[in-house]
């Protein structure tokens, strides 16, 4: 090993030290931003030596849990995964995992590697990780100031997947512009989809999903739609339509934000589970995971385990008790996913809503995205919606005009008293949902750490 | 009276929030017990100059907007037609590009606009930075004050002296980074790269578009006032917000 190489990592565990020491951050990416100073080459040099490859998971929605249920597969079938657990999906973050599974010999010590990438980090990642498999979710419109267009993204992760060797890419056959960055690729692919016109919907929820056959320009046609524009579909002019799924979910049962019961079927084998993790959407995240856990050859039976035993990581789908309310937190990122919250809120009204919205980088500094969300789902409940959030003015302008009564409304900018209002609101045991952006969710970790909730109850 | 909106390729240009600005329009004409219906006009589709009173269009992708170049030189004589008899016209973004003479993309092929308003939008090259980020600036109409937004192009696009620009930029970087310009206003017809979206945030721009759009068929309206505080909380946020992060 190069003395290059050995400062780099024993910068980086000081590192990590001093910041757990201070109780600065979990030290998930300033750890491997020294290393990579230090020794650019870093991710692939240790990447290369996990002896089972590489999993990459990417998308605008789901990666974290998804990532999170791989990881798991993996340990349950007796392998031991080196997994960037706590989201931080830039190279410094994927570093920062490598770096904390080495020993100063610069050994790692790991058989898989299971990284989230950041959609906009995919291409530069990809050539250093050369993953084994690779899982591409759902492209839905996010943070336009971060990432650029849609297709702009789809393009290059096009790219990117062309220069590979080899890998198997289990994808999204649901999402078009997902299938169309996995047509005809030369590596082997693994579609995944759901078979269930019991959880549809007639039509597409907004004109903003609309997505268009790249061959022909004109929208495709819909005979179910799952998820935003995630569906069965087809364009009518040349006759393209959704990949048939190698691995797909049917008789689905969504419990409210409890969880959800799927079959998930595969070529010779399949099993019915019940997934700890509420909507359709943790659905496809499990179905990802699958997918991606049968590339690798894990056996049914650690899928199943790993699916059951699942614990959310925070601000996904989180439950805790404070005040005598139940708490419950889903990360609200961008339009699609806010819209999926709020499908399962439709169907399981909470006591009380909190929604928190940030403006900061990591939330996306324009809030237009607020208006592409389907507030009007709201009209008829819950009780009081509570805004919060460094632009709580822009969401509560959002509910007046999506009807909510200014009654029902309560803004208050600062989110620990947002929070103790919001819990005023609920009967003994009953359920405060909170939405929060991903800064927001954050700063509320903070302030029920310092409220003495549950504190380091959560490793993410 | 009632206010009739045509949405020029709602589903090909929608890009972030633009359905805030016919939300707003159908929120505020709707307090004065103005009714509005919102007509949606596709690609293919016609459109009659004489059935609108306000046509708007969103922004758009590129791809979408290779699209609406297209089908818009076949409505572009209609919509002279309309500008010409007093129908409002906003373009946001995307909207706003073609509504000038042409567009530029990063790559490919220059897309004709239609030439309402004296502008011409050049897009750099795929390498060239987008102008990303909140925006400020003073608007150049009478008695409509500070518009906020955020902007977020990559075309950079400059007026001709057919055009006046609807404001002068404090913060961000409006029409091309350089001048200091943001938005075209050409008669009754605005373009804006302000999204956010533009109308709730800014009232007073909103009851200019909707006044201006009566006009035609019922004269000189006027809309009583309305209970702001939302609108102009969201304003001071933004205004707010856009300091903090320029100082």
């Amino acid at each position: 090993m190069s003395v290059r190489l050995r400062f780099a990592i024993l910068l980086a565990k000081s590192a990590a030290r001093v910041s757990r020491g201070l109780r600065v951050g979990g030290g998930t990416t300033l750890p491997g931003r020294l290393a990579r100073r230090v020794y650019p080459e870093i991710v692939g040099t240790l990447a290369s030596q996990l002896p089972r490859g590489t999993v990459v998971v990417s998308g605008t929605n789901g990666k974290t849990t998804t990532a999170r249920l791989v990881a798991e597969m993996v340990k349950a079938a007796g392998l031991r995964a080196v997994h960037n657990r706590a989201g931080a999906n830039l190279p410094a973050g994927i570093a920062s995992a490598l770096v904390e599974a080495t020993d100063l010999r610069g050994r790692v010590r790991g058989d898989l590697g299971v990284f989230e990438v950041d959609e906009a980090a995919f291409s530069l990642l990809l050539p250093v990780l050369r993953p084994r498999v690779v899982v591409l979710l759902n492209l839905f419109r996010d943070q336009l100031d971060r990432y650029g267009e849609v297709e702009a993204v789809a393009h290059r992760w096009r790219a990117a997947l062309q220069g590979l060797p080899e890998a198997i890419v289990c994808f999204n056959a649901d999402d078009p512009q997902v299938a169309e960055v996995a047509r005809d690729l030369p590596l082997s692919t693994v579609p995944f989809g759901v078979e269930d016109r019991g959880c549809g919907l007639e039509a597409l929820e907004d004109a903003a999903d609309v997505r268009y056959c790249y061959r022909c320009g004109i929208p495709y046609t819909y005979e179910v739609v799952y998820l935003s524009h995630a569906g069965r579909y087809r364009c009518e002019r040349c006759g393209l339509r959704r990949p048939d799924p190698t691995v797909h979910a049917e008789a689905i049962r969504v419990d409210g934000t409890r969880g959800a019961e799927a079959n998930l079927v595969w070529p010779g084998g399949g099993l019915r589970v019940r997934i700890p993790l509420p909507g359709l959407y943790n659905v496809y995240n499990a179905l990802a995971a699958t997918a991606a856990a049968l590339s690798l050859g894990i056996p049914g039976g650690a899928i199943e385990r790993a699916l059951e035993g699942f614990r959310p990581a925070f601000g996904r789908a989180e439950r805790l008790r404070w005040r005598g309310v139940e708490l419950e937190i889903l990360l609200a990122k961008n339009p699609a996913g806010l819209n999926a919250l709020l499908r399962v809120v439709d169907r399981h009204p909470p006591a009380a809503l909190l929604v928190a919205i940030h403006d900061q980088t990591a939330d996306g500094r324009d809030v237009s995205w607020l208006w592409d969300v389907d507030f009007e789902r709201l009209q008829d409940l819950p009780k009081r919606i509570v805004a919060s959030g460094l632009r709580a003015a822009d969401l509560a302008l959002r509910l007046r005009y999506a009807g909510i009564p200014e009654e029902r409304l309560l803004v208050e900018p600062d989110l620990a008293r947002a929070l103790r209002a919001a819990a005023q609101d609920v009967p003994e045991g009953g359920t405060l949902l909170v939405l929060p952006t991903y800064t927001a969710m954050l700063e509320l970790r903070r302030i029920l750490q310092r409220e003495g909730v549950a504190s380091g109850f959560w490793e993410a | 009276m009632e206010l009739r909106v045509a949405h020029l390729y709602p589903d090909l240009l929608n890009l972030y929030g633009d359905r805030g600005n016919l939300l707003c329009l159908r929120w505020r004409a709707g307090r004065r017990g103005i009714p509005v219906r919102i007509t949606p006009i596709r690609l293919g589709e016609p459109l009659d100059p004489e059935a609108h009173d306000l046509i708007f269009l969103g922004g758009g992708e590129d791809r979408q907007q290779a699209l609406v170049s297209r089908d818009l030189q076949h409505k572009a004589g209609a919509l002279h037609r309309a500008a010409a008899r007093g129908v409002v016209i906003l373009g946001v973004c995307g909207g706003y590009q073609l509504l000038g003479h042409a567009y530029r993309p990063a790559e490919g092929e220059v897309l004709p606009g239609v030439g309402l308003l004296d502008a011409v939008t050049e897009h750099p090259g795929p390498q060239a930075a987008r102008l990303v980020g909140d925006v400020v600036a003073e608007c150049a109409l009478p008695g409509i004050g500070t518009l906020v937004g955020y902007e977020n192009h990559g075309g950079r696009t400059r007026l001709g002296p057919g055009a006046r620009p609807l404001a002068r930029v404090v913060v961000g970087f409006g029409n091309n980074g350089q001048d200091r310009t943001e938005g075209a206003v050409c008669g009754t017809v605005f373009g804006t790269y302000l999204h956010g979206p533009v109308l709730p945030k800014n009232p007073r721009f909103a009851d200019h578009l909707i006044r201006l759009s009566l006009r035609r068929r019922y004269g000189e309206v006027t809309l009583a006032p309305l209970d702001d505080r939302f609108e102009e909380a969201a304003h001071r946020t933004a205004l707010l917000r856009a300091r903090v992060r320029n100082r």
